[in-house]
């Protein structure tokens, strides 16, 4: 199974961004998943909540667009 | 900056802001504001629809500058850390609709959830009510989230379009210190279209540039830290997330001990300030408000702040709470101090039957938004 996956939560209000992550994350297990996003506030709590589930997370960030890889 | 952005997004940064609150509210209390008011985003909502003529009861007609400093403190932390960003096009009729409901739940309980837990922290018990239907409200939102409701995505848009609640709260500073007088009542002196109350909650205020000036900091604190007292209640109950909720504790902790240190600590049910008593309906009130909050995202504090930031439809929502004020005056739906009116509950019933049907029909599927690798999403 390909568990490489793109989360685009882009525009979306919250909790929507974290809570797409927080079941994605659970439903994969393991694996690469990048998260883009347009706005600090997500952006802060996808970390949040990937770095709670044990999940490593690296940041790409620049004033136009967010985007976070997350890894286990 | 990145130390000071890094700290209030820490668990701090709530913390902070919630404390402020705590501690600046009751402070504007003692200066002047209604009892338990000392910020109450839904009350001073209702106040300015009736200093704008869109409700005419005269006890509530005032242009509270805590509403303009809220979202030009916002405006003032997003611009200067470049987070300032117009975007709009999320179900922008759907969040005026639940910004009008939004109202009036909150207007028969007597208040927004901010005030729900400053009440709490002065001794309401009449708030435990509040916020018992706020929570249950919140969960019944959760349930909706959980089954993939979305107002959907919004989307950048024109710079006017992020500028247009900021110039309105501009507009509202000009004609709260101006406050232009052209009509003449019946015994032809000087009225409207600006309204004032010379009597009752609307007539007592802290001065003009105190309450503004507490407002920017405040709203300057809860952009950089995204406090939201809805937020808090939905991501402990929805992800055990208790990044928000500690705001919500350190409000009430600190308005707690700041209505001790200035003897405004009135503990009971009876002749609690702009409070009315049936627990019922205090519950109602909050659960639809809990609700439509959930749904449109953010308690109104946290629309406001959006709005500041550039988001044209939190904007949209704290536009359908001005409307709805001025319904739930002008129907008669809002309490008294005396309870319920006759028709506040029915209004309840059919704001919950409509968050509801918004609720279940408006949907996104969380699974659709995850895509395969790189090379089928076309991003």
């Amino acid at each position: 199974m390909d568990k490489n996956r793109i989360l685009d939560a882009r525009g979306l209000s919250c909790p929507q961004p974290a809570l797409m992550a927080k079941e994605t994350l659970s439903r994969l297990g393991s694996g690469t998943v990048e998260v883009l996003l347009d706005n600090a506030t997500a952006c802060v709590n996808v970390s949040r909540i990937a770095t709670k589930a044990g999940w490593n997370v690296r940041e790409e960030l620049s004033e136009e667009s967010f985007r976070l890889v997350l890894t286990k | 900056m990145s130390a000071l952005t890094h700290f209030f997004t820490s668990r701090w940064g709530p913390i902070l802001t919630g404390a402020a609150v705590g501690i600046l509210a009751p402070v504007l209390v003692k200066l002047g504001n209604p009892g338990n008011m000392g910020i109450c985003v839904a009350c001073f909502t209702r106040d300015i629809a009736g200093a704008v003529g869109l409700q005419r009861v005269a006890t509530v007609e005032y242009i509270r500058p805590e509403i303009i400093g809220l979202v030009l403190g916002s405006l003032i932390a997003a611009l200067l850390f470049r987070e300032w960003k117009p975007r709009a096009g999320s179900a922008p009729v759907v969040r005026f609709v639940l910004g009008i409901f939004a109202m009036i739940g909150a207007l028969v309980f007597l208040g927004c959830p901010w005030r729900a837990w400053l009440r709490l922290g002065g001794g309401d018990w009449n708030a435990i009510a509040g916020i018992g239907g706020l929570v249950a409200g919140v969960a019944l939102g959760i349930l909706f989230l959980k089954q993939g409701f979305s107002l959907g995505r919004n989307r950048p848009t024109s710079t006017a379009a992020g500028w247009i609640m900021p110039a309105l709260m501009v507009g509202l500073l000009a004609l709260v210190s101006l406050a232009p007088q052209f009509g003449r009542d019946a015994n032809g002196n000087p009225t409207g279209p600006i309204f004032f109350s010379t009597t009752g909650p609307g007539s007592q205020h802290a001065a003009l540039f105190i309450s503004l000036g507490v407002a920017l900091v405040i709203g300057f604190l809860a952009q950089r830290s995204r406090f939201c007292t809805i937020g808090g209640l939905r991501d402990l109950m929805l992800m055990g997330d208790t990044f928000l909720f500690y705001g919500i504790v350190a409000l009430v902790a600190a308005a707690f001990a700041t209505n001790i240190a200035l003897g405004q600590f009135s503990p009971g049910f009876d002749k609690e300030p702009i409070a009315q008593t049936d627990a019922l309906w205090n519950f109602g009130g909050m659960v639809l408000g809990g609700l439509a909050f959930t749904l449109a995202g953010g308690c109104p504090g946290r629309q406001l702040i959006l709005s500041g930031e550039g988001d044209a439809d939190a904007a949209v929502f704290w536009l359908g709470m001005l409307v709805g004020a001025g319904i739930a005056h002008n129907f008669n739906l809002a309490s008294s101090a005396a309870g319920p009116s006759p028709y506040g509950p029915a209004a309840v019933v059919t704001g919950i039957a409509v968050c509801v049907a918004i609720g279940l029909t408006m949907r996104e599927p969380i699974v659709a938004a995850v895509r395969g690798s790189a090379a089928t999403t076309g991003e």
